[in-house]
């Protein structure tokens, strides 16, 4: 049965339909209205007119919100460099050094912490860092000193992101590594090139992508955590996602609370861009 | 394969600190102490015990499989439509139209969230279960999508042809030829989902009110040293839970593609 490319055209309109109104309903227009709202004036649960720019004045101005937001892109930067180093040599194993039907097996492994109850995993670190916890009384049990590792606030949210987003790096630099043309390093290193030469010059080059790709992944849900700071920095170190709650929740500031979610939405797009853009001349330069 | 010796250790020390949380669940779920702490003290039951008797967690838990159930459900019906539209036919806005269908994978969560917060709370729709499975259906969809895209993509494309030569309708065709052949890929869909959701927070959180929810609850709990076993008790059952689910899943994945003629390759991402 052939289809003339218009009844083609509006079959696939209508099976796409349900998912398509769902989407823009449910996500398409809250996103719009919270832009809307963060140019609005408004107090305690009400918005309204006129129209102002007073919110973004706000957060420019008061240096609290300042050092939130930068806080967490600082944070959520570290964690990425942090988790995509951690997982390159992993990846590079894998895809190298494994045989070919085991791959699966070792990929899978990697991939079930991740999807065990993230509050669960999240919340074993408070037990695990805090006071009297299992590390320090391990260290006792050996006879060491607590280190109190919790009350390093920040540095205890950067070791329990790392954690949590770990596996997500692993995969994509995982795939962009099994798609390395293996006869280019043969040609690298017949051509004289130690093994380290050839990796630094061929492997990491071609698996950028990969890479960069892993780091975008790391470092969208980690900038916009709520969890690991309310419960492992004690709620001591408010990141972004705990700042847009006590606005729009506690304060029912919505307008003030809209300009902190746009501004984050902005950030986040910032950074992704910049990974696309340099993940670019990667792209080019491969071929 | 060459041998690397270095990197082979390397990789099970990873290994070892992604699963070392993980593995100290059901160590102190065994252990006869309130406090978590090395070194150990014994071994009880009585955390399984005193978990099993909280009738808050059961209603959270109960509360927690309806949601997971109705999301899973949802997304993946969602997900065929997609996945079935964007594989097989060209259309106008396709691609803007699929980018917003995705977007959720690459958004924080906590915006999804707040956005969608704001608008129920202005036009005064009142927060609950239903408003939870709202939110988390959107979440689950771009995975359900992407599962789902995979499983069609490896139709063959002339057995849809040859059923519509010999007589069927377009609705019998992929009742009878595609829909048999996209099932395990259904079923990974939909088990994923079930996962999602069954563990997802934020959403649970923000638009359920205070409505007993498993993870909630969970987040609740270990604020209070005392509840701590009790919830690693917990936790060991639900991570045996998930691991069994997400292997099925899987072996659906894998069976589907193999059965459709296709190569397994990769993981679930």
């Amino acid at each position: 049965m052939a289809q003339t490319p218009r009844s083609e055209a509006r079959t696939g309109l209508k099976l796409i339909s349900p998912t398509a109104i769902y989407v823009i309903l449910l996500l398409a227009v809250p996103l719009a209205t919270v832009l809307v709202y963060s140019v609005m004036t408004g107090g305690r649960g009400i918005v309204s007119f006129p129209l102002t720019f007073e919110n973004y004045a706000e957060l420019w101005s008061k240096s609290v919100y300042g050092y939130i937001m930068l806080k967490s892109l600082l944070v959520a930067l570290v964690v990425t460099a942090a988790t995509v180093i951690l997982a390159y040599p992993v990846a590079y194993f894998v895809s190298f050094h494994v045989k070919p039907e085991r791959k699966s097996l070792w990929l899978f492994l990697i991939t079930i912490p991740f999807w065990t109850s993230y509050i669960i995993r999240v919340s074993l670190w408070f037990v695990i860092l805090g006071y009297g916890g299992v590390l320090d009384s391990t260290l006792a049990v050996v006879g060491l000193q607590p280190l109190n590792l919790a009350s390093y606030s920040i540095l205890s949210i950067i070791i329990v992101l790392a954690h949590a987003y770990a596996p997500f790096a692993v995969l994509p630099i995982f795939v962009s590594l099994e798609k390395v043309d293996r006869s280019l390093l043969e040609a690298g290193q017949d051509l004289g090139e130690s093994r380290w030469v050839t990796f630094l010059r061929v492997t990491l080059p071609l698996s950028m992508p990969g890479v960069i790709a892993a780091a975008l992944i790391v470092f969208i849900p980690t900038v916009g955590d709520y969890v690991t700071p309310e419960l492992v920095g004690d709620g001591k170190e408010p990141m972004i996602a705990n700042l847009i709650e006590t606005q729009l929740l506690k304060l029912q500031n919505f307008p003030q609370g809209s300009a902190f979610a746009v501004a984050s939405m902005l950030m986040v797009g910032i950074v992704s861009v910049a990974f696309v853009l340099w993940n670019r001349r990667f792209i080019g330069g491969a071929k | 394969m060459k041998k690397a010796p270095g990197l082979r250790s390397y990789t099970l020390f990873y290994l070892l600190f992604l699963y070392g949380p993980i593995l100290l669940l059901p160590i102190f779920a065994f252990n006869d102490s309130r406090v978590v702490a090395f070194p150990l003290q014994g071994f009880t039951t009585g955390w399984f015990a005193e978990m099993a008797a909280d009738q808050n967690l059961r209603n959270a838990a109960k509360n927690s499989l309806i949601i997971a159930l109705s999301v899973a459900t949802i997304s993946t019906v969602l997900g065929i439509f997609a996945a079935r539209a964007s594989v097989r036919y060209r259309f106008p806005g396709k691609g803007p139209l699929m980018s917003m269908i995705m977007l959720p994978l690459v958004l924080p969560e906590m915006i999804v969230a707040m956005a969608l917060l704001v608008v129920l709370l202005s036009i005064g729709i009142p927060l609950s279960l239903f408003t939870v499975i709202l939110g988390q259906t959107l979440i689950c969809t771009p995975f359900a999508v992407a599962i789902l895209t995979s499983a069609f993509q490896s139709l063959d494309r002339s057995l849809e042809e040859a059923a519509l030569d010999l007589g069927e309708t377009p609705w019998s065709t992929f009742r009878l030829i595609i829909l048999p052949l996209v099932m395990p890929g259904i079923l990974a869909s939909f088990l994923i989902c079930f996962t999602i959701s069954f563990d997802e927070f934020i959403i649970a959180n923000f638009l359920g009110s205070g409505q007993p929810i498993l993870s909630v609850y969970i987040f609740g709990q270990f604020r209070f040293p005392a509840k701590v076993p009790s919830m690693l008790a917990l936790g060991t059952l639900l991570v045996l839970l998930s691991i069994i689910l997400l292997g099925f899943a899987e072996y659906m994945r894998r069976r589907g593609i193999a059965k459709a003629g296709g190569k397994v390759s990769g993981g679930f991402l």
